[in-house]
């Protein structure tokens, strides 16, 4: 920047005309639109269609010479002994494999963390993982973005295990990118102590019945509120148009200003649920599930128009250092045996056909348990909401923000 | 600029005076100034920077000089901004009247006992910030001894016909964000205060009272004038980060309590609008700042430099 000070400017300064701290001020300020300018130069210049700009994907995979595997998953999404505060399922691979887990819990809102790779995956840098579970509508996005890696299928033959409803997504045709960890519905869930026994059934009497005035959460999770709603009016979330979205936004913003909800809620739905001072919510099943061990009287509803099914996948980013290990721990998953433990501990449903003949050995409740291990007729009435282009992902979720952040 | 000569002047005869230039202090002034640098400079340009381009996530963004987004977020979120002014700024007074008192009784009845209540003011921070406000949904739970005491002594109509809440419960109403503001930044007002109220010369106060001033007189004449350091020092960290919190209007609020933190929060993180994020930040810096600066200099503390 400096040959660009005028010389009038140094004269004068040499003379002594300018005191050193204003030139110093004048030059951090010359400096400072430098920055501007060079912060914007530093972004890309944008492209239309930009999918299709390349990427190096893979990095040397280490993984025969390095034992070792990154793995960043949501925080209770695993099986824990309670003693040891330890997981025996990832023991057990260790045990078997040789193969180091680097576990973590630093999984906690998809947004977040896809805010905190971004940067990485963007500039072509490793991301410290090797996998990591992502929710349907994520999966699409990395996609999208070609932030992830294909699998080598001839490391992970217990795919051929994977329920048979989720090979076929419509945001990864194939299953060439993400694979199921866990899967879970979206329903109603009420407190029957603050409905007056009423049982809350249907998204329309969540939002209009005035028993529930005032005491109603809905998910700030755009993709499972709306998908509802969607429902609701008799759309389909998987193929729905903008004018269906406006509609279900619509029907929320009509509940909201009539003041029966009063916020939208993360997980922290659960306790004031359970206490009471929330008398109806949209609810994840397995949420639902572990608060009924405490609280029996709670009830919990799959609407009858339809009703979300989601699960969270695993994704390989690119520039993993250890994919092959990784597509192991995917493998060993996939065993019948090992998902039934790791279900019977979290609640969730689960991926991997035969689950459910192991679990009626080790723990028939749970077995037995339809938000669990659902039957055909139930799956068949759940939906997954479609995937989204870039324009309709920015479109959406600032429409859905306006009524969040009202 | 300063007037022709007169610093070449100064400086002149002051040169011969010096024996050795002394860099250490600059030298010790340098990790300071590159963490300011590093961490504030840089991040503060590029955030200026960014809420003057335009594009998306996905394609990447261009310095566009696109002024008209400070517009349009200030014309979409401005009661935002007021609320969250408001928030703070209630919740400082009420810490303010809160931690006086506290401070002063710490600071100059309890001798020995000390130490031990400062650890107790700090105590909570061993806990996270989250879990504290977590608690807060219990303590103003619908079912708890709170609520019924509230109800029973019309508490809860008197909260309603000042609109700080919309029925007979307290959680999720600007109350309860008022008050888990109020709760989570009290240690920022009592330590200032403390350290403050810890130095009061006691001879001053004995002097009022030989001059006959009666004990209120001799606090707003004499203790209130000293301790202005501490309460502006306290004020400041209290309402700086209550006007930018997010976490207390998300958890204990409702949707008609969303404060401007929140707001910043949606347009990075679920949005992705990241330009209209930076905007906002910027405007909310620059509020705080204008804010601040004429408050520091009302209250004429030149003792905080």
């Amino acid at each position: 920047m400096s040959d660009q000070v005028p010389s009038a400017f140094q004269a004068a300064l040499a003379r002594g005309l300018i005191s050193r701290r204003t030139a110093m001020a004048g030059v951090a300020g010359l400096a400072g639109i430098a920055g501007l300018a060079a912060c914007g130069s530093a972004g890309k210049t944008p492209t239309p269609g930009a999918t299709t700009k390349a990427r190096v994907k893979a990095a040397t995979d280490t993984s025969d010479t390095d034992k070792l595997v990154n793995w960043s998953n949501w925080p209770a999404y695993m099986d824990v002994n309670e003693k040891t505060k330890s997981h025996p399922t990832l023991d057990a691979f260790t045990k078997k494999t040789g193969i180091k887990v680097n576990y973590t819990e630093d999984y906690n809102d998809n947004e977040e963390f896809y805010a905190k790779v971004r940067p990485l995956l963007e500039a072509g840098s490793d991301t410290g993982r090797d996998m990591w579970v992502s929710t349907d509508w994520m999966v699409a996005r990395l996609i999208r973005q070609d932030y992830v890696q294909k699998f080598d299928l001839a490391n992970i033959p217990n795919h051929s295990n994977v329920d048979d409803s989720l090979l076929n997504v419509s945001f990864d045709k194939g299953r060439l990118y993400s694979l199921p960890w866990q899967s879970g519905f979206t329903g109603i869930a009420w407190n029957p102590k603050s409905t007056g026994g009423k049982k809350i059934e249907t998204i329309d009497q969540l939002l209009t019945d005035p028993i529930l005035k005032g005491k109603v959460t809905l998910l700030s999770e755009m993709h499972d509120t709306v998908g509802l709603v969607l429902l609701a009016l008799g759309k389909d979330p998987a193929s729905f148009t903008a004018a269906d979205f406006d509609a279900a936004i619509a029907e929320i913003q009509k509940a909201k200003d009539a003041g029966q909800i009063k916020g939208f809620t993360g997980n922290d739905y659960t306790k004031p649920l359970a206490s009471g001072d929330t008398a109806a919510c949209i609810a994840w099943a397995g949420d639902v599930v572990q608060l009924k061990a405490d609280n029996p009287s709670l009830g919990y509803a799959l609407p009858a128009q339809g009703f979300m099914l989601w699960s969270d996948n695993f994704v390989i980013p690119n520039l993993a250092k250890h994919k092959k290990n990784a597509e192991m721990v995917i493998n060993y998953y996939y065993d019948p045996a090992v998902m039934a433990e790791v279900v019977d501990y979290v609640n969730y449903i689960s991926p991997v056909k035969g689950t459910k003949e192991v679990l009626l050995k080790i723990d028939p409740p749970v077995a037995s348990n339809p938000l669990i291990i659902p039957s055909q007729d139930v799956l068949s009435r759940s939906h997954v909401f479609r995937g989204l282009t870039a324009a309709e992902e920015t479109d959406y979720n600032r429409k859905f923000q306006t009524i969040v952040t009202g | 600029m300063s007037e022709p000569g007169g610093d070449a002047a100064v400086t002149e005869v002051q040169r011969p005076r010096r024996v050795r230039p002394s860099y250490t202090p600059y030298l010790l002034l340098l990790p300071g100034l590159a963490w300011l640098v590093v961490f504030f400079v840089v991040p503060t340009l590029s955030l200026a920077s960014q809420s003057l381009q335009t594009g998306n996530v996905e394609t990447g963004y261009t310095l566009t000089w696109h002024f008209q987004t400070y517009v349009d977020a200030l014309s979409h979120f401005w009661p935002h901004f007021a609320r969250s002014i408001i928030f703070a700024g209630i919740a400082t007074l009420l810490t303010l009247l809160l931690a006086y008192p506290l401070s002063y009784f710490i600071a100059q009845k309890v001798g020995r006992w000390k130490n031990f209540l400062l650890v107790l003011v700090i105590a909570p921070f061993f806990t996270s910030f989250l879990i504290r406000t977590l608690a807060w949904q219990t303590i103003l739970t619908d079912n708890g001894p709170v609520v019924a005491l509230a109800r029973s002594t019309h508490l809860t109509d008197l909260l309603q016909w000042v609109q700080l809440t919309n029925n007979d419960s307290l959680m999720n109403s600007r109350f309860a964000v008022i008050c888990g503001l109020t709760y989570n930044f009290l240690p920022f007002m009592i330590l200032p205060l403390y350290a403050n109220l810890e130095r009061l010369d006691h001879s001053l106060i004995e002097a009022a009272g030989d001059l006959y001033a009666t004990p209120i007189k001799t606090f707003w004449k004499v203790t209130w004038p000293l301790s202005l350091p501490g309460v502006v020092g306290g004020t400041l960290l209290t309402f700086i980060p209550a006007a930018g919190d997010f976490i207390n209007s998300r958890l204990l609020g409702n949707t008609q309590t969303v404060m401007i933190g929140q707001v910043i929060d949606s347009e990075f993180l679920r949005v992705q609008d990241y330009s209209t994020a930076a905007a906002v930040s910027f405007v909310l810096m620059a509020i705080i700042v204008v804010i601040v600066a004429f408050y520091v200099r009302r209250a004429g503390t030149e003792e905080l430099v």
